[in-house]
């Protein structure tokens, strides 16, 4: 985390502009700014379909800086991937900068599961760049659907919390540590309450040469049933309740960015978000679905732990 | 194979791409806004924690990294600088109070951006 001064920092133009059209407070913009922040070489982007990619291209404007390709839902890491291999043809013939940085992103439903395959096979293949998921947890460009990244107990539009049943079922999957099994040189995981963290994980992912893979966890204020103005109180809370752990993982080896001095119950992450109002609702409390959800984290951190050993 | 009837080649064909970069700059998210922030500078220890979580880019700073106040043509007004502030510098006030609230933006400025650009006019002109 050293090394990273928000002061020299200022100056730079962001390959993201303002004027975007993204909701008040999503914290989708906020990722990627930071996270552009980390890189100093010219960048060429690769935008899957999803809220960022949506607001950020609105006909006809873009929001972009830099050279920005938007692809079908399934397919930004193969695009990405033949990007990377025109570009190395034609630094070759000394018809293009050598030092470009390449950066895909796509939300959760563009990485965990309709981008999954092609991204699996790009981080096989091992082409040179970046792929950075903006993770809110479910299809919220299109009304809040379930993902395989939606958490256990959450309310989503495909998976609602009634009288029977309490929101999702399942548990989320847990895709950075798919990636980190293809053996890739770099694989992290952060989210937004402390910026140089994530802009330090950024850099150290595009300076590393073979593919890398960021995960980092965004609020979405409108389907987390959330204030505006909490993305960063969120945040920490996910990340103090070992809901979602700060980590990184280098050639193979796990290590720990941040660790909770006391971890919160996963309760206090769970209350400060309407999706998950169901679970403590006077008289029809959910305790059974909270506890589980516990579990999980519990049973993740341990797992965790032992790979950082 | 590049060149077709005509002396046209893929090289000089128009596009059918956004091939104008950052003009979402041109868009006044800041007509979305509810609630305006209010910097206070005698507060303000430019620590730049809101400066790096605005979504909208919103907070300006002057060249000497110091920050200098709230672009208002894009804040949406979600408050984040606000509560990430630790000096109690900005404050949410609602827009109605102030006399300039819901100002619009100047008319057709998709139609003279697309105009400029002398590109795509002819898909989206009237």
């Amino acid at each position: 985390m050293s090394g990273v001064r928000l002061k020299d920092l200022v100056g730079k133009k962001n390959p993201l502009t303002e004027g975007h059209r993204m909701c008040p407070g999503c914290g989708a913009p906020t990722e990627l700014r930071q996270a552009f922040m980390g890189i100093d070489d010219p960048v060429v982007v690769v935008g899957a379909t999803g809220c960022l990619e949506v607001s950020s291209t609105v006909y006809p404007y873009s929001a972009w800086r830099v050279p920005f390709m938007h692809v079908a839902f399934e397919n930004a890491a193969a695009a990405i991937s033949g990007v990377v291999a025109a570009h190395s043809v034609l630094a070759e013939r000394g018809t293009a900068k050598k030092n470009i940085k390449f950066v895909a992103f796509g939300g959760d439903g563009g990485t965990y599961d309709i981008g999954l395959q092609a991204l699996s096979g790009a981080l096989e293949r091992g082409h040179d760049f970046t792929y950075i998921c903006y993770n809110n947890q479910g299809y919220m460009n299109t009304g809040a659907q379930r993902s395989s990244a939606t958490p256990r107990g959450a309310n989503a539009t495909t998976s609602p919390a009634g009288s029977v049943l309490g929101g999702k079922l399942q548990r989320a999957k847990n895709m950075t540590e798919i990636a980190a099994a293809h053996d890739i040189p770099y694989v992290a995981q952060t989210t937004l309450h402390n910026p140089a963290d994530l802009i330090s994980k950024v850099r150290r992912a595009v300076e590393t040469p073979g593919p890398a893979f960021v995960n980092v966890l965004v609020p979405c204020a409108l389907f987390w049933k959330i204030a505006t103005c909490d993305q960063v109180k969120i945040c920490k809370l996910a990340a103090d309740t070992r809901f979602w752990p700060i980590y990184e993982v280098i050639e193979g080896r796990h290590a720990l960015s941040y660790t909770p001095r006391t971890p919160l119950p996963l309760e206090e992450f769970l209350k400060a978000q309407g999706r998950y109002s169901h679970l403590f609702r006077a008289g029809a409390e959910r305790a059974d679905i909270v506890a589980q959800a516990q579990k999980d984290i519990d049973d993740d951190w341990e797992k965790l732990l032992r790979k950082c050993s | 194979m590049s060149r077709v009837k005509g002396g046209v080649s893929w090289r000089n064909t128009p596009p059918g791409t956004v091939t104008f970069g950052a003009s979402a700059m041109e868009v006044e998210t800041g007509l979305w806004r509810s609630m305006r922030p209010v910097l206070d500078l005698e507060k303000c220890v430019s620590c730049l924690k809101c400066w790096v979580q605005c979504p909208d880019a919103s907070i300006m700073t002057d060249e000497d990294a110091r920050v200098c106040g709230i672009n208002e043509y894009f804040c949406k007004g979600c408050g984040v600088c606000q509560a990430v502030c630790p000096a109690g510098a900005i404050s949410m006030r609602p827009e109605s109070d102030f006399s300039d609230c819901g100002k619009v933006c100047e008319p057709d400025k998709v139609m003279q951006l697309v105009k400029n650009t002398g590109m795509v006019g002819e898909l989206v002109g009237s």
